[in-house]
């Protein structure tokens, strides 16, 4: 078969196919990644004892954990224990328990680069610890956080490729299921490479949007790019 | 069968895991070293031939996921280049390619983060561009790069369980395979997350032994 | 032979469209001190890089002992070693300590032997009184002591002349006066210096000719006793006058 025929009869709508997965994945994930890294985070800074000693346990095992790994103990290893869970949903799953690990590192060193005097202020003006914590100090530390919370977002277009191998037919899946089937390996595989080349250019350039929108003078994270 | 003496029968097993992880791990950090650190010498002191192909390998190497790097080379590339290399060979070479993309980027901000008199000083003294960089540049940018260097192991680290996509018979594939032999599900996969973190663990201890050694008053060398 | 060491010839350097250099000329003989004030980027420090080629002149010729040092090429390495160069913020290299910054030059330029090369190094220490912070790293150094240090690292070359770009600019008073009775040392001892510097005070007593610069070009030159105390020039005279407000 020639290049031509193999891509855009087959390739491309098996692609296609492929990237509305892998978008769900991604999108499904993200909200849930950031808002579970915050409570860790906000766990780990201002939470007692136990609490911070959880959260800190909580990022050590999903960092040091290989997502793989992971993903495999979700969809093979919970039905032993009576859970079955969907491919999808084991993926989506395990996606939000290690993206939110990363993200909690990103968010806790924001937060610890704040000086001390901001909550002080806070507190000075009367307002609570949690008050001040939802309107003076993570204001602050999400802007810092920025650059390492979407660098995380790029990591997670890509690793959500993982899904496959729990049998989850994103765009990486996709690719290899057509190459396989015609045998047509470098082809489909640089195809779908731009693919994810061309979905990390663009939110590289939307994160960089995003940056200068919500910029505050004197208020910047290191862009680590 | 309870999980002690699954560790204990498909001990050796599971050490031969470990080594092949391992193996894994410091040959991709090795070629990681090798190849990035001449493509960050290039981005910032090489001309505009040299420094597009490198800004080139950089971007594709960090775009793609690695599962799709793994596949990518190990049925197409190498096989279409008549390059016939074992799993672990494959596994070992493409994670260490994209390490190098990685790695560049740390020595490049190394590199850019001295401060321009450093070179200007070394000329004054009648050293040539070359000789600066290796002697006042180099031994700075790569102490200064060592905390982002310690982060590149863990990660490393991490994905060479994705190997296991192309058959390499490191620590997740041998886990598996116990999964398989024993119908052991869940406490196996523990175990196996235990040794990785466990491997994340002490490999993390070599490194701030290094910053330690290598540390220099002045140089916040701080992992961070 | 001529009788000069250096010889500046019409020298021009264009930053884009801005004039840093209108053509400068001057000589300087063995064991002369050339003290260059003026008012802040009128091209003093350019002048200083042109002539060790750090900044590439645009135009004219440098020359030390009729060699000419522009447009050498890859020569200039040779050049550079037989001119020093002493920064406004030292730029000691901060991964070696003292007595290694000093050393490595001849090490590795010279290829000297590295007994050969400590000695020599502990030498040049002495002489600035720095060879009792010798195994300290930069970032352990006050500014006049890592003034010092970037003096003695200049000295291990046996330079020809010294380029001294603002030493003491970084420094506060109590400092400056340690950087510049080294500086008045070294002028006794028969070394051939071009300082940059606002210090009046330095220019006054150790200068043997002083240069008065503005806009790029020279205004006025002579011995130190005529342009401070005499300038003729109105706009060397109004310089004058402004600093010794202060």
């Amino acid at each position: 078969m020639d290049p031509v025929t193999f891509l855009t009869q087959f390739l491309m709508p098996a692609l296609w196919q492929g990237l509305i997965v892998t978008l769900e994945l991604v999108l499904l994930t993200a909200p849930f990644g950031l808002v579970l890294g915050i409570g860790i985070a906000l766990g780990r800074q201002y939470g007692g004892p136990a609490l911070s000693t959880a959260c800190a346990g909580y990022v050590v095992f999903f960092k040091g954990c290989p997502l793989l790994l992971l993903l495999f103990m979700l969809y093979f290893g919970l039905p032993t224990v009576g859970i079955t869970l969907p491919a999808f949903t084991a993926s989506v799953l395990g996606f939000i328990l290690c993206n939110a690990a990363y993200n909690s590192e990103y968010v806790r060193g924001a937060i610890k680069s704040i000086k001390d005097g901001q909550m002080t202020a806070a507190q000075a003006l009367g307002m609570t610890k949690v008050q001040a914590i939802e309107t003076i100090i993570l204001p602050q530390a999400l802007r810092r956080a920025i650059p390492g919370l979407s660098n995380e977002f790029i990591y997670l277009i890509k690793y959500s490729s993982l899904a496959y191998m729990i049998t989850v037919v994103e765009l990486s899946g996709a690719a290899k299921l057509v190459a396989t089937k015609y045998f047509m390996f470098n082809e489909a595989f640089l195809a779908v490479g731009v693919v994810y080349l061309v979905l990390v250019t663009l939110t590289t350039y939307g994160v960089h949007l995003l940056e200068k929108r919500v910029a505050v003078p004197g208020l910047t994270g290191k862009s680590r790019a | 069968m309870d999980i002690i003496s699954i560790l204990i029968a498909w001990g050796p097993y599971l050490l031969g895991g470990i080594a092949v992880t391992l193996g894994l791990v410091l040959s991709a950090l090795a070629i990681g070293f090798v190849l990035g650190l001449p493509i960050a010498l290039i981005q910032v002191y090489g001309n505009r031939m040299l420094r597009a192909p490198a800004a080139v390998y950089v971007w594709f190497f960090r775009g793609l996921p690695i599962l799709v790097l793994l596949f990518l080379f190990y049925f197409g590339i190498f096989p279409v280049m008549g390059l016939d290399f074992p799993p672990f060979v494959v596994g070992a070479v493409v994670l260490g390619l994209r390490g190098a993309a990685y790695q560049s980027q740390i020595f490049r901000g190394a590199i850019q983060s001295i401060a321009e008199g450093q070179m200007t000083a070394a000329l004054s003294l009648g050293m040539t561009r070359w000789m600066a960089i290796r002697t006042i540049i180099l031994p700075q940018a790569l102490r200064i790069s060592l905390p982002g260097w310690s982060n590149e192991y863990p990660e490393i680290l991490t994905d060479s369980a994705v190997c296991y996509a192309i058959g390499v018979m490191e620590l997740l594939t041998r886990t598996s395979q116990i999964v398989s032999q024993t119908y052991v599900t869940l406490p196996v996969y523990m175990a196996c997350a235990g040794i990785f973190i466990l491997l994340n663990y002490a490999g993390m201890q070599v490194i701030l032994r290094a910053e330690e050694k290598f540390a220099i008053p002045g140089f916040g060398i701080q992992s961070g | 032979m001529s009788d000069y060491i250096l010889r500046v010839v019409d020298l021009h350097k264009n930053f884009g469209e801005r004039e840093i250099l209108h053509g400068i000329s001057f000589n300087v003989k063995k064991g002369e001190t050339i003290v260059f004030i003026g008012p802040s980027g009128t091209g003093k420090s350019t002048l200083l890089r042109c002539i060790n080629q750090l900044t590439v002149p645009d135009r004219g010729h440098v020359y030390i002992d009729d060699d000419e040092i522009t447009g050498c090429g890859h020569r200039i390495s040779e050049y550079r070693q037989r001119i020093g160069m002493v920064f406004q913020n030292f730029n000691l290299f901060d991964h070696l300590t003292a007595v290694q910054n000093v050393e490595i030059a001849p090490i590795k330029v010279r290829k000297m032997d590295k007994t050969l090369a400590r000695d020599k190094a502990m030498e040049e220490l002495r002489r600035v009184g720095m060879e009792d912070w010798a195994d300290h790293y930069p970032s352990e150094l006050s500014g006049g002591q890592a003034q010092r240090v970037s003096i003695a690292r200049s000295l291990a070359m046996d330079p020809e002349v010294i380029l001294f770009d603002e030493p003491t600019s970084a420094l506060d008073p109590e400092l400056t006066r340690e950087v510049l009775e080294v500086m008045k040392d070294l002028a006794k001892s028969g070394m051939t210096m071009l300082v940059v510097t606002h210090e009046m005070g330095f220019a006054r007593s150790v200068a043997t000719e002083v240069v008065f610069m503005e806009g790029g070009q020279i205004v006025e030159q002579g011995p130190p006793s005529e342009i401070m105390k005499n300038p003729k020039h109105p706009r060397t005279r109004e310089f004058i006058g402004k600093i010794s407000e202060h």
